[in-house]
Order: structure tokens, then C-alpha cells, then sequence
């Protein structure tokens, strides 16, 4: 079934959208840092809270029975909804960088020796470059940077320069959080595999955006947030090719994830339960689902041309104001704008947007060395969802003029 | 006044738009580092001492309007105080940007410093405001390590 996109229709699925902050009407821009939640998503958590709960693999009695059925569904849903080939490649932990530390910490361990390389991207987030950088610290390995242009671009001449042979994991962002870049993902990972690396893909930038298909683009790992996506927080997808996660040492120890335990010894559960130590996120894994169960209705298509509207529409207003400049320029961009206004810092920007209503992000979006790329302390940061208006972005042109006005008068 | 308005006086404006005493010190008694990693404030405070009168001040670096003109009118007002006028001042503006004063701002005994009473209407800007204040109380106590108010 798909419905047609109206957006109006759509926000009255997202109570918050209806909120009046500071007397304004809410606008709601910082979609990169989290995005709102339908109400069907509500309801799902609270209908497993009134009617559901219990834990999960463990009792006989009918409320485990129910709550572990739902929970196993959540991750059938989720897998057929980004195209994996099995359930037992969806492993539930708690956002993306949980996911990027449990496989630094295990197939990472395991694969990376002194003398070998792990490749990144210029555009990384920090939980994209810390781990990897704990790792080549205690292995004594080296982390490798494919310098990104002034448009924000990868270099992809520089990339497969530094795919030589000894790099044996390729770590890349889908889309940057802190520019909108969108990567040619597919061509970048059959570069690395054609070197023999492993590709892990950050996706929490392109869940909320695309509809991705993993079988398509082939990543060996793919991580994401459940509340980048219309999700509840506290809640992740670490996706990797069964053969991978066969491969892979447990990363926490605990209950779920064994099949027997004595004193001398414990087998471990299969996957994806070997890497579920403990209770989960049972509401998480419920909630994410029915998000994407809610997004399931709409034709994608539409979808991201009203996305991809909006940001054209945000950025040729932007244009219009003097001393702004757009930082992230990429031929392929998704739901992001940056920018900076000469003599004003971004979060006086923010402070005086906020007094309108409207959310955006100042600061370094967990992406210093991009920052430093740039040779910008911080960006205000716009960033969109579907459930987003070209109204809205004449509010913030309004006030960004405001802005102006505060600091021009000096 | 609007809050905004109550923020943004001229006098914080004109004092990020021309920091006075915006440089860096060759000869200081002491310097510190004020940095707020999460916003990306990220000041050097710079203090000459002439016994226990303060006789120079200077800072450098880089953050909002807020802070910058923070440390520029602190770096005004300290010139010729003594510790404990430093001290005294310290407590002042910390009083004055939480929102503690009790009553009218007395304009004669806070003076400059006035300005910043619009702070206390905005939380998340406190430790904006305090962050070169915090620096220059460690230079004064010659603590070497790096400031943070976040």
C-alpha cells in the first residue's frame, strides 16, 4: 500500500510537531541530532508497557511468550525492511556507536595486527574515528585518512591510493552529519573489496533519508540509531554478513547470550544472540519496528523528492544572505545545510533562533577534524526530515535576518 | 526589554565586535587556558602582577559573543585591582549571571559588569559568560591547568 505524500497530513502523525516553545510555534530543524516520533511509535511502546511486559527468551508463561515473539518480529521487521538476507544478521545494541565499538572490539581484535591499516574518511563523526584509533593503539596499527575537498567531498582518487593492501578494514560514513554529504557508498566499498578490506558503514545519516537496500550496496557491516529514524532512543542495528558475525568473538558476557554455562566452561549462543548479552531494549526493539512498519507506508520516491526539495529550496534562500557561507558544498547532498555568518558565532545564532521557536544545532557535530578541514571552530546546522516545511525554512530565513540585525548595529 | 534584547546589549556587542586588550601577553606572570570542548569556547588569559595589584591584563582565542565580550570587559575592570578586589569581582559576576541578585541592580556598584545580568534568562549561556572569569581566577592562583565551565 502507498499513500500519497502530504505533509501537512503527515505532521499530525508527530505530536510534538504541534508544540508551541517559547510562545512560537515550534520549528523543528535539528533532525540530525534526533528526529521526532510518530505517534504510532508512541503507541506501539505504550501498548507493550500496558498489555506486554515481561522479559524476553526466558518464562514459560504467557506474557514472555508475548514479549519475546514481539521482540523477534521487531527484528524481522527490521530485516526485511533494509533488505537483509536473514534475521540472524540483525543484531540489536544500543545506537551506532555501540555498534562501531562492538565490532572494533571483536572483529576488529581479532583481524587487525601491527603494521596494518584501518581506512577512514575525512568527514567521520568521532564515533567513527575513536574506536578505530583505540584499536590501532593497542595493535599497533595505523589509521588512514581519505582527505575529504573543500566541497566536502571524498577524493576518491585518494581513496583507492590508500586502499593498498595491508588495509584491512574500511570505515565510512553513508551520509556526513556534519555536511550532508552524500558518499558513492557502492563504488566505495567494491574499492575496498577489490583490496581484500572489510567495510563497516556508519548509516546513521542516511536511515532517516533512503531507503536502503543491503543486498544492493554489499557492506560487510552497516550501523544505525533507532532515534535517527523515527525510533526511541537507547536502541541500534549493528547488521554484518552472517559469515562475518560467525567469525566474531561475543562482546559482552552475561545471560542470552550463552547456550550453557558451567564453572569450566560456556558454549555460546548463536547469532545474533551471542552479541545480546543481558536483557534488551525490548520497548526499543518494538518501537523501532513500528517506525519502520509507519514509514513502510509511504512511496519512497515521493518522499525524497520533497526532501531533496527542501534542501535545494534552504540552501538558494541561504544564498540570499550576505556574509553566509554554506560550509558542505557536495554535488550529492541529503537533508543537511551548514553554514557560518561572518563576525557571528553559531551559537549566538542558535540562542536567538531559539528564542523563535526553532531548533538547530550549533557547534562541532561531533566532527572536529571536519571543523578543522574547514578552519571553522563550529557550523549552525539546519537539518531536515520528510515532516518539514518550506514554510519552515522562510521562518528561519526571517530570523537569521534577525540575527543580522541584533549583531549589525555595532 | 525583550530577553534577546536583554542579552545582546550594545555594550556585549560592541565588546565582541572590538575585544579590547586582544592579544597575546610575551612577558605575563601567568597565562591559562579556558576551553569548553563541547561548544568550542577557547580563550588564553593572560595576568602581570605588580605585587598583589593586578597591572595588566590581556586575552586571546576564539568563541561566542557572549564570551568574548565577557572576557573583554573583565579584561577593562581588572586593570589596577587588587587580588581581592579580583576575587570580590569574581563572586559579583557570578552572583550576577545565575540570577542571585536580590533586588535592583545597584548600576554603581556593578557598572559595566551590568550588562551581562541578561545571561541569568538564558542557562545554557552561563557558562559562556563565566568561562574567562574561571581562566583568570586560576591565573591568579597560578594554576596551570586548563578551564572548563561546561
Amino acid at each position: 500500500m502507498s499513500i500519497k505524500f502530504q505533509v501537512n497530513k503527515i505532521r499530525k502523525d508527530f505530536p510534538i510537531l504541534s508544540k508551541r516553545v517559547r510562545g512560537k510555534k515550534l520549528v523543528y530543524l535539528d533532525n540530525a541530532a534526533t528526529t521526532q516520533k510518530p505517534k504510532q511509535v508512541i503507541e506501539a511502546i505504550r501498548k507493550y508497557y500496558f498489555a506486554e511486559n515481561s522479559n524476553v527468551h526466558r518464562g514459560v508463561h504467557y506474557l514472555s511468550e508475548i514479549a519475546t515473539q514481539k521482540y523477534e518480529t521487531a527484528r524481522s521487521i527490521i530485516q526485511k525492511f533494509i533488505n537483509a538476507s536473514s534475521e540472524r544478521e540483525i543484531v540489536f545494541v544500543r545506537g551506532t556507536t555501540e555498534g562501531i565499538n562492538l565490532i572494533a572490539s571483536t572483529y576488529g581484535r581479532q583481524n587487525i595486527k601491527a603494521g596494518d591499516k584501518i581506512l577512514i574518511t575525512g568527514m567521520e563523526h568521532h564515533s567513527n574515528i575513536v574506536p578505530w584509533q583505540m584499536l590501532c593503539e593497542e595493535k599497533g596499527a595505523k589509521l588512514v585518512v581519505a582527505p575529504i575537498n573543500e566541497k566536502g567531498e571524498v577524493n576518491l582518487e585518494e581513496y583507492s591510493r590508500l586502499l593498498t593492501e595491508n588495509v584491512k578494514i574500511a570505515a565510512i560514513s553513508h551520509v556526513s552529519n556534519a555536511l550532508g554529504t552524500l558518499n558513492p557508498i557502492k563504488q566505495m566499498i567494491e574499492l575496498a573489496h577489490s583490496k581484500g578490506a572489510a567495510v563497516l558503514v556508519d548509516g546513521a545519516q542516511a536511515i532517516p533519508h533512503l531507503r536502503i537496500d543491503l543486498s544492493e550496496i554489499d557492506a560487510d557491516f552497516y550501523v544505525f540509531s533507532s532515534h535517527k529514524v523515527f525510533g526511541p532512543t537507547g536502541i541500534g542495528i549493528m547488521y554484518g554478513k552472517s559469515n562475518f558475525l560467525e567469525s566474531m568473538s561475543p562482546y559482552q558476557g552475561g545471560g542470552d547470550m550463552i547456550k550453557s554455562v558451567t564453572f569450566e566452561k560456556t558454549i555460546f549462543n548463536d547469532i545474533p544472540h551471542k552479541f545480546e548479552a543481558g536483557t534488551p531494549h525490548i520497548e526499543g526493539a518494538i518501537g523501532l519496528a513500528s517506525a519502520f512498519e509507519y514509514l513502510s507506508n509511504f512511496d519512497w520516491q515521493v518522499v525524497m523528492d520533497h526532501e531533496n526539495e527542501l534542501l535545494q529550496y534552504a540552501t538558494e534562500r541561504l544564498k540570499e544572505i550576505d556574509g553566509l557561507r554554506i560550509i558542505g558544498t557536495a554535488a550529492e547532498k541529503i537533508g543537511v545545510v551548514s553554514f557560518v555568518l561572518d563576525g557571528i558565532h553559531p551559537h549566538d545564532i542558535g540562542t536567538i533562533m531559539d528564542e523563535e521557536g526553532i531548533a538547530i544545532r550549533a557547534g562541532h557535530h561531533c566532527a572536529q577534524p571536519v571543523m578543522e578541514r574547514f578552519g571553522i571552530p563550529a557550523t549552525a546546522r539546519a537539518s531536515f526530515a520528510f515532516y518539514n516545511t518550506k514554510e519552515e525554512i522562510d521562518i528561519l530565513l526571517r530570523s537569521l535576518r534577525k540575527v543580522k540585525d541584533i549583531f549589525g548595529n555595532v | 526589554m525583550s530577553n534577546l534584547k536583554a542579552l545582546y546589549q550594545e555594550i556585549i556587542l560592541d565588546h565582541n565586535k572590538h575585544p579590547r586588550n586582544f592579544r597575546k601577553m610575551e612577558d605575563a606572570y601567568c597565562s591559562v587556558e579556558g576551553y569548553n570542548p563541547l561548544c568550542g569556547d577557547h580563550y588564553i588569559v593572560y595576568l602581570k602582577m605588580d605585587g598583589e595589584v593586578i597591572s595588566d591584563v590581556a586575552f586571546e582565542g576564539t568563541g561566542c559573543a557572549i564570551s568574548k565580550a565577557s572576557a573583554s570587559v573583565m579584561s577593562t575592570i581588572l586593570k589596577g585591582k587588587t587580588r581581592s578586589d579580583a576575587e570580590e569581582l569574581f563572586n559579583k559576576f557570578h552572583h550576577l549571571v545565575r540570577g542571585e541578585v536580590i533586588g535592583e541592580i545597584n548600576m554603581d556598584e556593578y557598572g559595566r559588569l551590568a550588562a551581562f545580568a541578561g545571561v541569568s534568562e538564558f542557562p545554557a549561556r552561563v557558562k559562556c559568560a563565566i568561562l574567562p572569569w574561571h581562566t583568570m581566577k586560576n591565573a591568579l592562583e597560578e594554576k596551570k591547568e586548563t578551564v572548563s565551565t561546561e
